[in-house]
């Protein structure tokens, strides 16, 4: 069997000891994991534990909201992006972010797809059009699009829409994509083709995802994260925590037997 | 732990699966005690009743699986509760097919009593080792309703006595046979009977690694003594 400890993989972050507060209220107790470069890493959990934070501290997406602050170290290749003297610009180009309900820019589905990459880079025409298509066919929406590059992006359906906003987290060629609950407003259909697409993504990039969907974890992560309460309860081998978890208190959750 | 789910229905699905699981194993294991008993005191009338039972196994055993079939489908398990189902499936396979060596050797039993040849067996050895069979599923049983992880390992080393015992009679039918070739067919018969309680201590060993497997969620098929302590540790 396959466990976390096992298998030699590099670290794209390292989190330690990290605890979040938002005002008063301390959401994030003294988390300690890594997120192994190239593989999918889940968090499950009720509502409220602590997930969805963690995920919004790997890019300092909190930063938008005053009063919210994080304590301790989140390691990206070596460098601690919770110096504050950290670029959050540049961060979040490196570290992408999916989020709930697809968030499509109100102009084309090409303009949403350079609109990012022209904030990063300078392209020529026909090499905005190479990333732009290369971004779409490797969110495995290329073909469905093609011949509609200049429609809204709102025109498009839902699933299409959540992959739309995969290419274009894509399209600045970050390491790490954070997804968080990037399926729960689609159809199973939908669902299927971006779990299918998390698979293909984990080849070149490193892979967060936050999922309400327990057998989502199980289906397309290679480690999943329990948390409760704030805290990291359990953490290994996708594999594991479904078969044998460690933890009375993972073993319920999983099961149903938690509430 | 807490033992229910959010869902009652899931937990009255498994409950009615272990209880069947038991009720299966009841069945099992009174095929066993009266084919010993058919055996032993040549009764053509345990026999017949041991034959009987084999239906209503048989029966369970489908309906069981379906069960189970069912159940997952429904409810994806994980955890222990995908654990115990793949556990129970294992379980009842072996449970039915010990009760199909119950039948063999009431079958046979049978087969001497009408040949009239039955004062031509000495069957007192075998009974012993029958006996010892069945006791072995009677506690493999136990184990496995009380989820009892040292039971089952005891019972995975009495198999391996119980095949030891097999291993020195069929070298006692060998000695007979080569002493006088006219009890050769005898010594068969009494030989294949021997296999069948030697498998029903096989299916009690399976049984046990199933428990352990729903337990510890190790697998200690084909292991040494040494792997299957240190998997359960």
């Amino acid at each position: 069997m396959t466990t976390a400890t096992a298998i030699e993989t590099k670290n794209a972050l390292e989190v330690r000891n990290l605890n979040f507060f938002y005002g008063k209220f301390q959401g994030l107790k003294n988390i300690n994991m890594n997120i192994a470069e190239r593989k999918v890493t889940a968090f499950i959990g009720p509502s409220g534990c602590g997930k969805s934070t963690l995920l919004r501290t790997l890019n300092r997406m909190y930063s938008l909201y005053p009063g919210q602050r994080a304590e301790g170290e989140i390691n990206f290749y070596g460098q601690n992006i919770l110096d504050p003297k950290q670029d959050l610009n540049l961060l979040r180009a490196r570290i992408g972010m999916v989020f709930q309900k697809p968030t499509p820019f109100p102009m084309s589905i090409f303009d949403n797809i350079a609109f990012g990459v022209k904030l990063y880079e300078n392209l020529s025409k026909s090499e905005m059009e190479d990333r732009v298509e290369w971004a779409l066919t490797k969110a495995a929406l290329w073909n469905e699009v093609k011949d509609k590059l200049h429609q809204s992006g709102l025109s498009l359906s839902g699933g299409q829409q959540q992959r739309l906003c995969i290419a274009r987290s894509v399209a600045v060629k970050p390491s790490v994509l954070l997804l968080d609950e990037p399926t729960s407003a689609l159809d199973p259909i939908s669902t299927g083709k971006v779990e299918e697409l998390v698979h293909e993504l984990k080849n070149d990039y490193t892979i967060a995802i936050v999922t309400h969907n327990m057998q989502q974890a199980a289906r397309c992560s290679d480690f999943t994260a329990y948390m409760y309460l704030g805290e990291l309860i359990e953490f290994g081998a996708t594999e594991q925590i479904f078969f044998k978890p460690q933890r009375t208190e993972t073993e319920d959750y999983i099961t149903g037997r938690f509430g | 732990m807490t033992d229910k789910h959010l869902s009652s229905q899931f937990d009255a699905e498994l409950s009615n699966i272990s209880t069947r699981v038991l009720e299966m194993g009841g069945m099992v294991e009174s095929q066993l005690r009266q084919s010993v008993y058919a055996m032993h005191h040549l009764s053509i009338e345990t026999a017949d009743q041991v034959l009987e039972i084999e239906q209503s196994v048989n029966r369970l055993e489908v309906e069981i699986d379906h069960d189970i079939t069912s159940t997952m489908s429904r409810r994806q398990p994980t955890a222990r509760d995908l654990r115990l189902l793949v556990g129970v499936s294992r379980v009842i396979v072996n449970l039915e097919r010990a009760g199909d060596e119950a039948s063999r050797i009431a079958r046979m039993t049978k087969s001497f009593i009408e040949a009239g040849a039955p004062r031509a067996l000495p069957v007192n050895d075998l009974a012993e080792g029958a006996q010892h069979a069945a006791d072995l599923m009677h506690k493999t049983l136990d184990a496995f309703a009380r989820l009892d992880v040292q039971a089952s390992l005891a019972i995975i080393e009495e198999d391996e006595r119980l095949d030891a015992e097999y291993e020195g009679f069929v070298r006692k039918l060998i000695t007979y046979m080569m002493e006088d070739p006219r009890t050769i067919s005898t010594c068969l018969n009494l030989l294949f009977l021997a296999k069948a309680v030697e498998r029903v201590g096989d299916h009690a060993k399976n049984i046990a690694e199933a428990t352990i497997y729903v337990v510890k969620g190790a697998d200690v098929r084909h292991k040494t003594a040494a792997q299957r302590e240190s998997a359960v540790q």
